[in-house]
């Protein structure tokens, strides 16, 4: 059985007054896979996973979920079936680790404070935080607090998470933490993932399909053998030249 | 009849203790009601100011909204553009002399009132709480409600604590204006008791003793409020191994 298509993008674009930054980008996403979306800065790549989330409203094309254009659905469904996880993290400072896991889950999905505590430890052990329940945000470390986010979007149990360069924020030393959840979550977990990333590494190991934009635009993607050894473009060239270099 | 200041304060508190203790009590009622449900209607205000439009929302939706934000914005420039006093006559004598006692309209003036300006401090601390976390509650798929609800404006509160504290203390001195309207506040109860005697200033010597004790202990408890909601600056590591509820003390940021 071929894999289910989760999310087609079609002819996506979008605009801030007069500066277009997304330009008919047609995207899919399918169930299992991961996608690393790189590009330089500016090219319309968070822009792009916001829009996908909603975050920001399209000014052009469509957006379906399992073949349903998204318009159809009620917009906090949709949002909690698509997981992120912010470059700033975005932990609620209001709230202890644990509840940062469980509001969602009782808000939105209606579940129970014990069901919902339980999914939420059990994803705090997958990400090695669930001895710091009882912390709040401001008394953990960026590493830290991003395992958390991420155990926080995972409670939703959402069919795709969507990645804005998880680690950017991060000193150094920390990287390694999060990028080690990351894998575990797609060899282990096989959770479909789209992650916007300048790790390239981590990109060339872990993608299952990598996707270079530029100018607003997707101007290639392929696997990350094409993409890295074999480009096709010349900016796709230059971009990684510049990037593998430093 | 006493010959000395102290004498007449003596005199006067004996004989009009009760006057000045009710004045008090409907004084810090005032107080406590008057922002208690000015929170609330700055609050509401709060939430609906800030209701997301999108280009996709029906033309029904869009124009309540935008009708709401009208309304607001009138309340809002209305109640912190004329002074309470005026407000008091106005409200009074015009309306809610017909259908309600002096002390429920007062309630209601004074709520009002407070609530004009806890719309513009809760807007200031919404502006402090960081757009992340607004966003970070709606990808998980929360409505506009339940995000400002359990994620902005707890902190918004918290930041904007201080000035509601200051609202609070602005309220037990400004509600004396609420006299106008016959309330037995205290400062009405001030001019009742200085009245017979002629005694104006030992009599408001005392008046002003009250309201100083009034608000010196209202700044402490918001003090002592604003430390308690802050919480404790360590945690506990959760199952740890020896189980020793081990405290970690928290590397707090900023
Ligand atoms: N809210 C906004 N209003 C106006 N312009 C915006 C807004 N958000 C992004 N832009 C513009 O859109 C363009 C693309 O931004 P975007 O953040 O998507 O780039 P990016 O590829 O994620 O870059 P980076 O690698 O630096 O994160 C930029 O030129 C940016 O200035
Ligand atoms: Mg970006």
């Amino acid at each position: 059985m071929a894999a289910q298509e989760i999310l087609k993008i079609e002819h996506l674009s979008k605009r801030f007054g007069s500066n277009q930054v997304l330009r008919d980008v047609d995207f899919s996403v399918t169930q299992g896979e991961v996608v690393c979306i790189i590009g330089s800065s500016g090219s319309g790549k968070s822009t792009l996973l916001r829009c996908i989330n909603l975050l920001e409203e399209p000014t052009g094309g469509n957006i379906c979920y399992h073949g349903k254009d998204i318009d159809t659905l009620p917009v906090t469904d949709y949002r909690a079936r698509v997981g992120m996880v912010f470059q700033q993290f975005n932990l609620f400072d209001n709230m202890t680790v644990l509840e940062n896991c469980t509001v969602g889950q009782k808000k939105v999905l209606g579940r129970d404070r014990r069901e919902a505590e339980q999914k939420a430890i059990a994803y705090l052990q997958r990400v090695g935080m669930d001895k710091y329940i009882h912390a709040k945000p401001a008394q953990l470390s960026g590493g830290q607090k991003q395992r958390v986010a991420i155990a926080r979007a995972l409670a939703m149990d959402p069919e795709v998470l969507l990645f804005d360069e998880p680690t950017s924020a991060l000193d150094p030393e920390m990287v390694g933490e999060v990028l080690q959840v990351m894998r575990d979550l797609a060899n282990v977990g096989k959770i479909t993932m789209v992650i916007v990333t300048h790790e390239m590494e981590f990109a060339r190991e872990m993608a299952d399909r990598v996707v270079f934009m530029d100018e607003g635009v997707i101007l290639e993607e392929g696997t990350p053998d094409q993409i890295f050894e074999t480009p096709k473009e010349e900016r796709t060239r230059i971009f990684l030249k510049r990037i593998l270099r430093n | 009849m006493p010959d000395t200041f102290f004498g007449w304060i003596a005199f006067l508190w004996e004989e009009y203790a009760p006057l000045f203790i009710r004045g008090t009590g409907n004084t810090l009622l005032l107080a406590v009601s008057g922002t208690a449900f000015g929170f609330v209607i700055g609050l509401l205000v709060a939430i609906l100011r800030t209701v997301p439009l999108s280009a996709k929302d029906k033309p029904v939706r869009k124009c309540v909204v935008r009708t709401f934000h009208i309304l607001i914005g009138i309340y809002i420039e209305v109640f912190r553009g004329t002074p309470m006093i005026v407000q008091a006559m106005v409200l009074y004598y015009g309306l809610l002399q017909s259908f309600m006692p002096a002390m429920g309209a007062a309630v209601f003036i004074i709520s009002l009132n407070t609530g004009a300006y806890m719309a513009e401090i809760l807007r200031g601390g919404i502006i402090a709480v960081d757009k992340g976390q607004k966003e970070a509650a709606q990808a998980i798929g929360m409505t506009h409600w339940q995000s400002m609800c359990s994620v902005v404006l707890p902190q918004a509160v918290r930041n904007a604590l201080p000035s509601i504290g200051n609202e609070f203390i602005v309220n037990i001195k400004d509600s004396s204006v609420l006299n106008v309207i016959s309330v037995s506040e205290l400062f009405f109860q001030g001019k009742s008791a200085s009245g017979t005697y002629l005694r104006y200033y030992e009599t408001f010597f005392i008046v002003a003793l009250i309201y100083l004790v009034l608000t010196f202990l209202s700044a402490r408890l918001i003090g002592w409020l604003e430390r308690k909601l802050d919480g404790p600056d360590s945690f506990v590591i959760h199952g740890s191994q020896s189980d020793s509820r081990a405290v970690i003390r928290g590397n707090k940021e900023g």
